[in-house]
């Protein structure tokens, strides 16, 4: 027979309070990888939520010390593995400005080639992982899911010919990029994104005519534009929250103030506010790739000549903070460098951090079922969080 | 076809669709995942065997051979018995249901009246398993399924007596033979919208997304039955798909005309089985393509749309059999 006092316990808890302690996560299906909540429940009713995180802790911001610059991009693309591309631009970014490091034209626009392609794959798994939340993995959501990935796939096989890889890349370096395109690889970005641009309108059909997915998202976890600005919110959140802040638009970087691209806004603030944000930005990347690639300039991918050993990047004395536009939201790097190969210290600023932090602030009072659902619109990868 | 009802009679028949039951829920269950995988632009299960085929075969060998865990704490009585008390009605539901002109285990003038009953049985079962246990998760999903059954039990029945009225009769086989002439499914717009409504009630009856928070995955893990394992979690699958079948039956007899179709009587139950799976398609379609809806949105859809409506639309069948004076359509 089991254990009397253990039963005692829980009985008694059960018993002595309306309150029931739930613990989700750090292993829970709709977790996104690691993220333990500690929900305190009325019934079905969240009254407290304690949020914890660290179980994906790598040590990243030491590691970075330890690796020299021409080693680190391919370590900086595991913070935010879902958008690879982006971490890694933060990273060669902070050492070219500490360095004063030219980048070549052909290299910038190399570069927002692959970040646009990288928003639109990383949009793809929040949507399929979103709707999965929502929908569960036994129902409609995993159809949404399946047709995501799909889609996605098409973009890492891009990928894929471009650097070989298809998760973790190392594609930039300092000065440049570490790859050309290869011949012909310019049609399929074509046709690919002409197919992604297809599908989208398919899912908006099927989703945003569903009267079920409409009651779910709807006037669920509204974070007011207040809140937003308080806590840091950055991407595709802030801007769901009536605010039209964009990295890309604020302080062009690598040559996107080239591009004729819309910063999509919705004053909601709610899932579906955050919904829409992303579905427009599917497109405004679609916009910029075309353009990016009719644009391509000729020259040269790098200003540095190709590194013969990892140690061969000096980068002067100096200090800066470089942030791109991630997919997530304001992916920043804080680089001190002291005249050697490797940095004195890094300083990752993980946009899934600050965005993750909403989540007391708007899940009180919300039901289970909204937890997962106001999660998965937060769209937080843990690689990011924990670093 | 036609046999003396005799207890040796009933108990050969009542072995033969037991059995028929069972192997049913195995195939259907590669049905659903087939479909479900085109869908989803897949291809589903090919491996074992050809096209597949053998997988359920292989899924429930998998299963007889798990390890049975029992959680320490759980209530070992409750948690043992609840699958038992889950199946049985699922079981049992079939018993009433006539596969073909006096071929059934028990063809009883209150057939659907047992059916119905019997069907909204699961829930002890349901709500054992939830609470043996002694998971949070389980807890919550316990409380759930008695949230939703209630609501939609009554929505259900409500549906079920449309075409009672119309044929003016409780005994299934009546009311398969009343819709000889027309089925009910076209006996527009009274018999149309109650299907409409019977799929939906279905749904929740049968705890399938939107309506399946109590086994939530996303959310609650796999619900009221995450302790279980092995053969247990088996038996309470089976009684799921044994219960999915049997509406599906049910639906195909109450409005597309059971057994009715060309072709020879002996025709008959293949019709039937095929409608049957026409409704349960309907229902893994619409299951595939929904996402999960909130408690609170379930409990309102039921009490403010679906109850009212379901007895809107039984008192105007009424209201149209008094006024064309006298049952049957």
């Amino acid at each position: 027979m089991s254990d009397p006092e253990a039963r005692k316990v829980i009985e008694m808890g059960y018993a002595g309070s309306e309150r029931l302690t739930m613990n989700m996560g750090p292993q829970h299906p709709s977790a996104h990888g690691v993220f333990r909540a500690i929900l305190s429940l009325e019934g079905e009713t969240v009254v407290d939520i304690d949020a914890v995180i660290g179980y994906l802790h790598r040590c990243h911001e030491k590691l970075a010390e330890t690796l020299t610059y021409t080693q680190y991009p391919s370590i900086a693309s595991k913070t935010d593995y879902v958008a690879a591309m982006t971490s890694e631009l933060a990273y060669v970014r902070a050492a070219e400005l500490v360095g004063k490091i030219e980048v070549p034209k052909r290299a910038q626009y190399l570069r927002v080639i692959a970040a646009e392609l990288q928003r639109i794959a990383s949009h793809c798994l929040w949507l399929g992982t979103w709707t999965l939340d929502m929908g569960g993995a036994l129902g409609g959501g995993a159809t949404i899911f399946l047709y995501c990935i799909r889609e996605r796939e098409w973009v890492l096989d891009l990928f894929e010919a471009l650097v070989g890889a298809r998760l973790l890349y190392g594609f930039h370096q300092v000065g440049g990029t570490r790859y050309d395109i290869p011949a012909g690889w310019d049609k399929k970005v074509r046709d690919t994104i002409a197919l992604v641009e297809r599908r989208l309108d398919e899912y908006e059909d099927m989703l945003e005519s569903n009267a079920f997915f409409q009651v779910r998202t709807q006037g669920v976890g509204v974070v007011s534009r207040e809140l937003a600005q308080e806590i840091g919110f950055s991407g595709p959140l802030i801007r769901g929250s009536g605010v039209g802040y964009d990295i890309r638009r604020a302080e062009p970087y690598s040559s996107y103030e080239d591009f004729d691209f819309k910063v999509p806004v919705e004053t909601a603030g709610d899932c579906y506010a955050r919904y829409r944000v992303r579905m427009a930005e599917f497109r405004e990347s679609i916009k910029i790739v075309r353009q990016a690639l009719d644009g391509l300039p000729a020259g040269p991918i790098s200003s540095r000549p190709g590194v013969k050993s990892v140690g061969q990047v000096r980068i002067a004395k100096g200090e800066a903070y470089a942030r791109v536009e991630g997919a997530r939201g304001e992916v920043g790097c804080y680089l001190i460098a002291d005249g050697s190969a490797k940095p004195y210290r890094m300083k990752w600023r993980g946009a899934s951090f600050s965005n993750l932090s909403v989540l007391p602030h708007i899940l009180i009072g919300c039901k289970i079922a909204d937890v997962v659902a106001i999660m998965g619109s937060v769209d937080p990868v843990f690689g990011e969080v924990d670093r | 076809m036609k046999l003396d009802p005799t207890p040796l009679y009933s108990a050969i028949v009542a072995f033969v669709v037991l059995n028929a039951v069972i192997g049913m829920v195995t195939y259907v269950t590669l049905l659903e995942r087939k479909f479900a995988a085109r869908m989803q632009s897949r291809i589903g299960p090919y491996r074992v065997g050809p096209h597949g085929l053998l997988q359920p075969i292989a899924d429930a060998l998998k299963l007889m051979m798990k390890e049975d865990v029992v959680p320490r704490l759980a209530d070992r009585g409750v948690y043992n018995l609840a699958p038992v008390v889950f199946l049985i009605p699922c079981m049992l539901i079939f018993a009433t249901v006539p596969f073909a002109p006096g071929l059934g285990i028990a063809d009883l003038n209150i057939g659907i009246l047992f059916f119905l009953a019997v069907s909204a049985m699961e829930i002890v079962g349901l709500f054992m398993g939830g609470w043996g246990s002694n998971n949070k998760y389980a807890l919550i999903s316990a409380m759930r399924a008695v949230n939703q059954i209630i609501s939609y039990d009554l929505p259900f029945i409500f549906i079920s007596l449309v075409p009672v009225v119309l044929a003016g009769s409780l005994k299934l086989s009546d009311i398969a033979a009343a819709q000889a002439g027309l089925w009910y499914v076209f006996y527009f717009p009274l018999g149309t919208v109650a299907f409409a409504a019977y799929i939906v009630a279905t749904l929740a009856a049968e705890n399938r997304v939107p309506f399946d928070i109590l086994e939530a995955e996303s959310e609650l893990i796999a619900g009221f039955r995450v302790e279980y394992s092995g053969m247990k979690f088996a038996l309470i699958q089976l009684g799921e798909y044994a219960h999915m079948i049997g509406t599906s039956f049910l639906g195909a007899l109450l409005f597309l005309g059971a057994w009715s179709g060309p072709g020879p009587a002996w025709m008959g139950p293949l019709w039937f089985l095929g409608k049957a799976m026409f409704v349960f398609l309907l229902v893994t379609w619409i299951r595939w393509s929904f996402v999960r809806i909130r408690v609170d949105q379930i409990l309102a859809i039921s009490w403010k749309l679906l109850l009212p409506a379901s007895l809107l639309l039984l008192m105007a069948t009424a209201l149209m059999i008094v006024l064309r004076g006298g049952s049957g359509a």
